[in-house]
């Protein structure tokens, strides 16, 4: 016996396209990938690429409490409002798959707080290479290692290297000094990933984050086609 | 009233404070019998004063004592205690009660403040405070708890403590400890060894508005907002004086009335 | 609908936020109060007879079709930590999320428009369990179990406490579990015709302080 029509057209609960006022909800990008692999410098620098065309948000899941909120809060890569942390109960990666609730709910709280939104960026707390976004939760997901964390990664694979819809390999000005080998990396990726594609960046480039940015622009496009 | 039966003592007093029109209150009851007693004391400004005197020792077992305190409207009534109230073991088997009752009306201001109650070993005592308040009353109430006497085990002691703001509940929690209540009161969720409880509940109106900033001093007290009009400060020390302090620093903490 | 569904419902894998929640335990561990599966225990037995009984009053008075608005005001009463205020509100906002997808119900969707940030958590069980078909004693165990299953877990992360050890510590608490959901209850069918004052009012001063000196940290693990 249901009163209203809510269970016809599930509000959001998690993966719906819609809003409960039944506008259509900010598309939401996971970044998920290693400790230290470059994930908030990424975020960061995507907010600055995209702010001005965008309406985004970030919600970060830390470790330890807020301290990646607390990094794009200093860096001013976004008004303080648009940004939100979760905290994980020391497994990051159950926030961001197994139990999506406080994400969910982070991200409701920013397009009701600051919306209507166009994109959420939601940064997983740095993890090891299995964690991997629920679809509950996510749209899409990048997945970023960088050079100095190994050139075999790529060959290793696990769920993040092998099914992210995009792999980013960060730092590659490092590459020389840690003794990484981009392109036996770019074959690597390859082989686990088909036709998957693959972004490597040095954001102290000039071209930075372009890539990334560009890639993010064809994924809203498609969501919002 | 004080009615001695085979199960132990009964005994009531009660406390009516009214505003007497020309800058003080009055207090057209003041009654008391038996173990409890009460004592009117020099008023301060409109403020009058009533000690409870331990006439005999705090309840023993199956005595069931009864404090009823109601401040009408405009009034204001501080009441003290002359020493602690222990509790002992009595003769008569089964718990002893101890309830207190306090009301008070609009624009109305209460301060109750007794000493310690002490549960010394072998005791079973259980006490209620239900507390009433108009919506513009203002009120204070302390109360400590010291589990035995200085190196005895305590008694047993259950205390529950319920404040409500115009009909609405804004605190209500019970603490039991002591040999029989439920395991874990002296672990590291409740007491952990600490021997003196207290909390100190401030009520004012302006409260609603501007609630208490949520603070801690040290690992032992906290000063909270609670959902109402009403701050909580709740502490745990190894004996009394370290609680009176520790209470008397939080209560300073508040803003000024 | 089946008894199994309180497994569901009481699995620690039930996606509704708990994982991010230590019931006290990272306050009591950083202040030396919780150290190994000793005092873990003495720690999972107090929190089981205090903040356990008082959220398996109200799961079961919830669960007994008590209205949820003055539960919810009983649980603020009952409750004066405004940290734990927060995590409970928190928690009932995301169990009301997850309950609503695995077990549908006006009653829900209802709590959801009544609460949009959230009714206390123990409320927000009651319901649920309500929903999945279970009574108030399927509520009572749920809530009773998870004021001391989530310490645990939390205390295997925080003190790499051996996970035999700490499993052990919970199934040592199952008589005492009994007696609490039997308690809560008995107290609940009592609140049915009393109103929500005759609901167990439990409290733990250590837990009450420990929260708000845990929100006072600028870096810690759990969010409560």
């Amino acid at each position: 016996m249901h009163l209203d029509h809510a269970h016809d057209t599930p509000t959001a609960l998690s993966a719906d396209a819609h809003r409960p006022d039944g506008t259509r909800r900010a598309l939401r990008i996971g970044l998920g990938g290693p400790v230290g692999s470059g994930k908030t410098a990424t975020v960061a620098a995507l907010c600055r690429a995209l702010r001005d065309e965008l309406a985004l948000a970030v919600v970060t899941n830390d470790i330890y409490t807020r301290e990646d909120a607390e990094f794009l809060l200093r860096e001013a890569v976004l008004p303080p409002e648009r940004i939100t942390a979760v905290e994980t109960g020391a497994c990051p990666h159950t926030a961001i798959r197994d139990d999506i609730s406080a994400n969910l709910e982070a991200v409701e709280d920013l397009e009701d707080a600051v919306g209507p939104l166009d994109l959420v960026l939601v940064e997983s707390g740095g993890d090891n290479l299995t964690a991997t976004f629920s679809k509950g939760l996510v749209d899409a997901q990048i997945f970023v290692i960088d050079v100095a964390g190994g050139d075999d990664i790529p060959r290793k694979g696990g769920p993040g290297v092998t099914t992210a819809d995009l792999l980013v390999v960060n730092k590659t000005d490092l590459a020389p000094y840690v003794g990484s080998d981009l392109a036996r990396m770019a074959a690597d990726a390859k082989a686990q990933r088909a036709e998957l594609p693959v972004v490597f960046q040095s954001l102290r480039s000039e071209a930075g984050v372009a890539d990334v940015a560009a890639w993010v622009r064809a994924q809203l496009a498609a969501w919002t086609a | 009233m004080n009615v001695r039966t085979g199960a132990g003592v009964r005994s009531l007093a009660r406390i009516v404070a009214r505003d007497d029109g020309r800058g003080g209150t009055s207090l057209p009851v003041l009654e008391s019998d038996g173990p409890l007693a009460l004592r009117r004391t020099r008023a301060t400004g409109s403020e009058a004063r009533v000690m409870l005197v331990g006439a005999m020792s705090g309840p023993l077992g199956g005595d069931h004592f009864t404090v009823e305190g109601r401040v009408e409207e405009g009034a204001r009534l501080s009441v003290g205690s002359a020493a602690a109230t222990i509790a002992l073991p009595g003769q008569a088997k089964g718990e002893a009660r101890y309830d207190v009752r306090l009301d008070v009306a609009d624009h109305g201001e209460l301060h109750w403040l007794p000493e310690q109650l002490i549960s010394a070993q072998g005791s079973d005592l259980y006490v209620t405070t239900r507390v009433e308040l108009a919506p513009t009353a203002r009120f204070v109430l302390r109360e400590e708890q010291v589990l035995g006497r200085v190196g005895e085990e305590p008694g047993r002691l259950t205390s529950r403590l319920t404040v409500r703001v115009a009909g609405q509940a804004v605190l209500d929690q019970e603490l039991a400890c002591g040999p029989g209540a439920p395991g874990g009161w002296d672990g590291p969720a409740v007491l952990a060894g600490h021997r003196a409880v207290g909390q100190l509940v401030v009520v004012r109106p302006e409260f609603a508005a501007e609630p208490v900033a949520a603070t801690v001093l040290g690992e032992g007290a906290s000063v909270v907002p609670l959902a109402g009009p009403a701050a909580l400060v709740t502490a745990v020390a190894p004996d009394a004086l370290r609680l009176r302090r520790l209470l008397e620093e939080a209560f300073a903490s508040l803003p000024r009335a | 609908m089946s008894r199994a569904a309180l497994l569901v419902l009481a699995d620690g894998r039930f996606p509704a936020g708990g994982h991010a929640h230590s019931g006290g335990a990272e306050a009591a561990v950083k202040a030396g109060r919780i150290s190994g599966a000793a005092s873990l225990g003495e720690f999972c037995r107090g929190r089981l007879h205090t903040a356990g009984l008082t959220a398996a009053g109200l799961s079961a008075a919830a669960a007994l079709g008590i209205d949820p608005v003055a539960l919810d005001r009983a649980a603020d009463a009952r409750t004066p930590s405004p940290a734990l205020r927060v995590a409970a509100r928190k928690l009932g906002r995301q169990l009301l999320r997850a309950a609503r997808a695995t077990w549908p119900s006006a009653e829900l969707d209802a709590l959801g428009r009544e609460f949009p940030k959230g009714a206390h958590q123990p409320v927000v069980l009651g319901l649920a369990a309500r929903a999945a078909g279970l009574g108030p004693v399927d509520a009572a165990y749920c809530a009773a179990y998870e004021s001391v299953s989530g310490p645990t877990s939390a205390t295997v992360r925080l003190l790499s406490l051996d996970p035999f050890d700490a499993t052990r510590v919970l199934a040592r608490l199952a008589p005492e579990l009994d007696r609490v959901a039997d308690r809560a209850v008995e107290a609940a069918r009592k609140a049915v015709g009393e109103g929500v004052d005759a609901l167990p009012a439990g409290s733990a001063p250590l837990l009450e302080i420990g929260a708000e000196v845990h929100a006072a940290w600028p870096v810690r693990l759990f969010a409560s």
